[in-house]
């Protein structure tokens, strides 16, 4: 039986080593000198490696990062002052039309994200929203608002009513048990939604590309994007940004992991 | 769906409560009821107050940019009428202009063998892998959890990451290929194998999430069904295809659902690997409607919107599809 395990653990390894090696090659070849780039075959480790990459990332995609954290903090912010309200009260007190509301959120999922792009086009350059952040932050918690109510309202559903009932008892009001009962007791939920709505602003592209392409704060993506179009031999540049741009998700791998398998769930399997 | 028939217990059961208030209230020979009817109506004003701002929010970010958008598609737009805002009205002038054009056909095609491929492979992969980890070996937990990386990095990552990997020249992939004595391939740059060279990135992006889910699914299945199908002697073969996969329907269901309309919005992968080329060779309709708005010098909005609607009536049919098959599923 343990002998069957470690041959399992084996094999494990072996899938994972696979999985991951597009990963370990970015890494890789953010570390490979240009003038060994186009060695055939490719050096497997980077030998005689240089950090000359990293050190154009430090110098010219700076402002994107600090862009990239603001935005993708403001979408968090936006999406939890709407997305936790909105869960407690389809989960604890049942809106009369609540139902229709949760049928909507999984609707507006599908829509995607080039449609809503035109669609915020359109309003922005007449409302003048065109590249500046809040417009930005507007469109990115798109992605996430939807997801972060049936989040809520699905870790929510899961606080006892006897407990609402006490707080109603001693005298606080909605607003009162919202805020010191319900919000305390959904710590996770908090933490899965923000994780989740912060890496989708961090990772959004589409949005940045159409809406924000110009402004004065653009993000991590479009730094990349630029990249891309401009000098195609510079890919250790390009891998070492991509590389800094990876950290949210490596950091969030890291101290969050149950959070996120259980928000991969919980969106998917709750209807 | 379930969630409508939900609320319609939730008005019920509200509706009865009220009743028992009003019976309650009138021994009591006050204006009978109003108290209870008070605190109902006081809480159903507090159960609004909290989601008003999503439903005002719904209306402001979702319903009024797809308002514009279907406005879009039914007139002529150009950028300078967006900003004076009078664009002659065209029907369904712009609907029937796509359908016709060179560029619809591959498209939908492309679409077409694009969403089933990822779908398929990501699902089966995905199921395999989950089936694999659910035997809780030493070190599956942290295994399990490094094959997350993928889906949370961000795509525009992912894509140059395979853009490279897959370069004619230089890539690591044909490098690997020239060592087995296979000639290189043009991944990107060919007609032929642009739309595999995004297929196979794009399955490598969503097996963590069909794992995930899947993962979840099968432990849900009680272990001592298949304890129980062992004893009378089935394999292991057999009890995948005969219990756990039956079992495992309606999380399969949801899952390949949800893997389609993620992946017929797919656009940042494509657009940076390929940009759609060469030629229309994997051009998707998500890409079709970027190049026709903002990846053009002169954009044409109403079309690039149609083309936009008509990607959204697909996802809404597969998804009535969908709960037509989980009502009948749940009718037996």
């Amino acid at each position: 039986m343990k002998r069957r395990s470690a041959w399992l653990t084996a094999i494990g390894v072996l899938f994972t080593v696979v999985m991951l090696f597009p990963v370990y090659w970015m890494i890789n070849v953010s570390l490979t000198q240009t003038s060994n780039m186009r060695k055939s075959p490719p050096n497997l480790v980077p030998v005689d490696g240089t950090l000359a990459g990293y050190s154009v990332v430090l110098h010219q995609q700076l402002p994107y990062l600090g862009a990239s954290l603001l935005i993708g903090i403001g979408t968090v912010l936006v999406t939890l002052v709407l997305a936790a309200p909105a869960g407690y009260s389809l989960a604890k007190l049942r809106p009369r039309g609540g139902g229709a509301v949760t049928f909507l959120l999984l609707i507006a999922q599908m829509i995607p994200a080039i449609v809503m792009a035109m669609g915020f086009y359109a309003i922005y350059i007449k409302l003048g929203l065109l590249d500046s952040a809040w417009g930005l932050i507007m469109a990115d918690s798109t992605i996430a608002v939807p997801f972060g109510v049936l989040i809520f309202s699905a870790f929510m559903s899961r606080i006892p009513d006897e407990l609402l009932q006490a707080a109603r008892i001693d005298g606080a009001g909605t607003l009162r048990t919202f805020g010191s009962v319900v919000l305390p007791l959904s710590r996770n939920a908090i933490i899965t939604v923000s994780l989740f709505s912060f890496l989708w602003a961090w990772s959004d592209f589409l949005f940045a590309n159409t809406l924000d392409n110009g402004g004065s704060l653009e993000p991590i993506t479009l730094g990349i994007y630029a990249y891309i179009g401009n000098n195609n031999q510079q890919w250790n540049a390009i891998m070492a940004t991509a590389v800094v741009a990876s950290i949210p998700a490596a950091v969030l791998l890291v101290l969050a992991q149950r959070y996120v398998a259980a928000g991969v769930t919980a969106g998917a399997v709750k209807d | 769906m379930k969630a409508i028939t939900q609320e319609r217990s939730r008005i019920r059961k509200t509706a009865t409560r009220h009743r028992d208030g009003a019976a309650l209230a009138a021994p009591s020979r006050g204006a009978p009821g109003s108290r209870a009817r008070r605190t109902l109506r006081s809480t159903q004003w507090a159960a609004w107050a909290f989601i008003a701002p999503v439903v005002a929010y719904l209306v402001l970010f979702y319903a009024y940019p797809l308002y514009r958008n279907i406005d879009l598609s039914i007139r002529s737009y150009t950028v300078a009428s967006f900003i004076s805002g009078d664009a002659p009205f065209a029907g369904f002038a712009n609907y029937s202009a796509i359908i016709s054009n060179p560029t619809f056909a591959p498209a939908l095609i492309n679409t077409a063998i694009f969403v089933f491929a990822s779908i398929a492979l990501q699902f089966a992969i995905g199921l395999a892998l989950a089936v694999f980890f659910h035997r809780n070996f030493r070190l599956a937990g942290i295994l399990r959890a490094l094959f997350l990386v993928p889906w949370l990095l961000p795509l525009l990552v992912s894509a140059s990451t395979w853009s490279w990997m897959l370069n004619s020249d230089s890539g690591i992939v044909n490098a690997f290929l020239g060592a087995l004595g296979i000639g290189p391939v043009d991944w990107l740059t060919s007609p032929t194998w642009s739309l595999a060279a995004t297929t196979i990135a794009n399955v490598w992006i969503g097996i963590p999430f069909n794992l995930v889910i899947m993962y979840s699914g099968l432990q849900s299945i009680s272990g001592d069904v298949l304890e129980a199908a062992s004893i009378d002697g089935a394999g292991g073969w057999q009890r995948f295809w005969r219990i756990t996969f039956p079992l495992l329907r309606p999380v399969s269901a949801i899952t390949l659902l949800l893997g389609f309309v993620y992946t017929l919005k797919v656009f940042d992968i494509i657009w940076i690997m390929t940009r759609g080329g060469p030629a229309t060779s994997s051009t998707t309709l998500a890409i079709w409607s970027y190049q026709l708005s903002f990846g053009s010098l002169l954009p044409d909005f109403s079309s690039a919107a149609a083309v936009g609607n008509v990607l959204i009536i697909i996802a809404v049919l597969f998804a009535l599809i969908y709960i037509r098959a989980r009502h009948r599923l749940e009718g037996t």
